[in-house]
């Protein structure tokens, strides 16, 4: 049921790619969404596509798994196909019926969309399938560490994010057992009208609310037991530190970055 | 099983009951397999196990909550898996205390909390009012907090408002998963003296689930041992822990009070049979002494 959803989505096999340091591999991600969107020419195209193959067969994640990641997307990915083949007014006219026009342009301009927007995806999803959240958080944190000097919390906001990223599979859990306390006690969640069925979240919501403030409190004791007092002069127990496969993965990524820019000069 | 011709009709039925989770995904786990049980009317059930051993999903399936993955659960000769079968009815015959319940208590007052249950089986409001007011009064909660917010309450009296909104759809078995987690020991007493009470007064079965030795031994008449998702035992009491050397292997003991006698049967104490509970080694001890000085 509820239990099924999966956030964070981390896959857990041991690839070249999961054992990237996290900052190599949000840099990797922020390069790649760029990338997707300097090129212009189809040479462009097949890179990218290479590139994320390539990657994904590194990382070892199965592409089922992956794939299965793209269902939320599939509707957005619907529109901006029907917009672009319904709307585009440019090249030849190859269908009409009534006000319904449709041109070769209109084709190619969708479909290339389309596999932006699936690399996109699929770019971004490659890293949270290989990065545990703690290790994104981390690396957020020390890839971000330079803005401090400027005053931004960035400990703070690290850490707040690893908080809320712990606690999403604890109050699914939490849902997931206050329901079936309240169903064992007669509640029905899943039939009656609207009014009715939100009427019914009530005692699922008030103990859920409750609780939710009690970890919160309690977290909170357990951190200030342990002398938490922010982010200056602490140690972590694994520093992140740059080792040799990092600095050849960004050699890959400007190398890739480079021939992405580099075939927009091609003659095709 | 002590009585061989039990009317079926009465009882509880599991039928080689198998549950899998996450079937065919990385996550597989079989959480209970082959379970093959017959719960009595009027039984004292104690279900003990390790952590992970399947005894709540087990207690789950009994009010349907968790449908099985495979086999059968009879409840009366019907079949709760049936397509045609009430499964609104079943849970307020087969009343489940979750642990922690009072973490699901969410009215503005006490009473208004417990008649949530009987208010859920569509009764009227004089059948509602009558069951939950005996319900508060079965489950031990004293009248001046009645129309206190749940919240205001200790940790005891939320317990026993938790248990009081289950007992107020007046089922037939009542199922209690750990209810003495996280309470010191005169609260812990005080609530499975109250289980006992309801159990004697109401002609119902009960189910404790728990991993303390003590605790069931103390007031169940039969025990099932839970482990890796299989019964590994099932039987009174006393059988149970003969079994004791078995139990550790399992990361289970037997009460500390049988440990106890088996040490003095060791040392030449000439008790019958080993303890399992204070008040039987004190007998068996009395009686030793009483003999030796005849």
């Amino acid at each position: 049921m509820i239990r099924d959803i999966t956030i964070g989505q981390y896959y857990p096999v041991d690839s070249p790619i999961h054992r990237l340091d996290p900052r190599v591999k949000l840099a990797g991600t922020m390069l790649f969404l760029i990338s997707l969107f300097v090129f212009s020419g189809y040479f462009g195209y097949v890179i990218a596509t290479v590139f994320v193959g390539a990657v994904i067969k590194i990382s070892k994640v199965p592409f089922r798994y992956i794939v299965r990641g793209l269902k939320p997307v599939l509707i957005l990915l619907l529109f901006t196909l029907l917009f672009n083949v319904f709307l585009t007014r440019e090249g030849t006219e190859l269908f009409s019926w009534g006000i319904i026009h449709i041109y070769d342009q209109g084709l190619i301009t969708a479909g290339l969309m389309a596999v932006r927007l699936v690399l996109l995806v699929l770019g971004t999803s490659l890293m949270t399938f290989t990065t545990t959240p703690n290790q994104l958080t981390d690396g957020l944190e020390k890839g971000l560490r330079g803005l401090k000097k400027i005053k931004v919390p960035v400990h703070e906001i690290a850490m707040m994010m690893s908080i809320a990223l712990r606690f999403i599979p604890i109050l699914i859990e939490e849902t997931d057992k206050i329901m079936k306390a309240q169903q064992a006690r007669g509640a029905d969640f899943e039939s009656g009208k609207l009014i009715q069925r939100a009427k019914a979240l009530v005692p699922l919501l008030v103990p859920l609310v409750v609780s939710a403030f009690r970890r919160a409190n309690d977290l909170a004791l357990a951190m200030e037991a342990r002398c938490y007092h922010g982010g200056d002069g602490r140690t972590k127990m694994k520093p992140l530190k740059y080792k040799g496969r990092d600095a050849v993965a960004y050699l890959i990524l400007f190398g890739y970055l480079g021939l992405v820019i580099g075939s927009g000069f091609l003659p095709l | 099983m002590q009585e061989t011709t039990r009317d079926l009709q009465e009882c509880m039925v599991l039928d080689h009951v198998d549950y899998v989770y996450g079937a065919g995904t990385a996550y597989e786990k079989h959480a209970l397999s082959d379970i093959n049980l017959v719960l009595g009317k009027g039984e004292f059930i104690g279900l003990i196990g390790h952590t992970g051993s399947g005894k709540s999903t087990l207690v789950q399936h009994l009010n349907g909550l968790i449908a099985p993955t495979g086999g059968h659960i009879y409840y009366r000769g019907n079949d709760i898996s049936a397509a045609d079968f009430n499964k609104k009815e079943l849970r307020s015959k087969v009343g489940l205390v979750f642990q922690y319940p009072e973490h699901q208590l969410f009215e503005t007052t006490v009473v208004k909390d417990v008649a949530f249950g009987p208010k859920n089986m569509g009764l009227s409001k004089i059948e509602t009012d009558m069951r939950t007011f005996a319900a508060l009064k079965e489950a031990g909660v004293s009248e001046e907090l009645y129309d206190a917010s749940p919240f205001e309450l200790s940790g005891g009296q939320k317990r026993r408002v938790a248990i009081a909104g289950v007992l107020a759809m007046q089922p037939d078995i009542l199922i209690l998963d750990e209810p003495t987690a996280g309470l010191d020991p005169r609260g812990r007493d005080e609530i499975l003296d109250r289980i006992a009470q309801i159990h004697a007064e109401g002609n119902r079965t009960v189910i404790l689930v728990s991993h303390s030795m003590e605790d069931v031994a103390k007031y169940a008449s039969r025990l099932i041992v839970m482990n890796e998702g299989k019964v590994f035992c099932d039987g009174t009491p006393k059988e149970v822990f003969e079994k004791y050397r078995e139990l550790e292997k399992i990361g289970l003991a037997a009460p500390q009070v049988t440990y106890l006698s088996e040490a003095l049967r060791q040392a030449g104490v000439a008790l019958p049979h080993n303890a399992t509970t204070l008040d039987e080694a004190k007998e068996l001890l009395l009686a030793d002494w009483k003999g030796g000085r005849r």
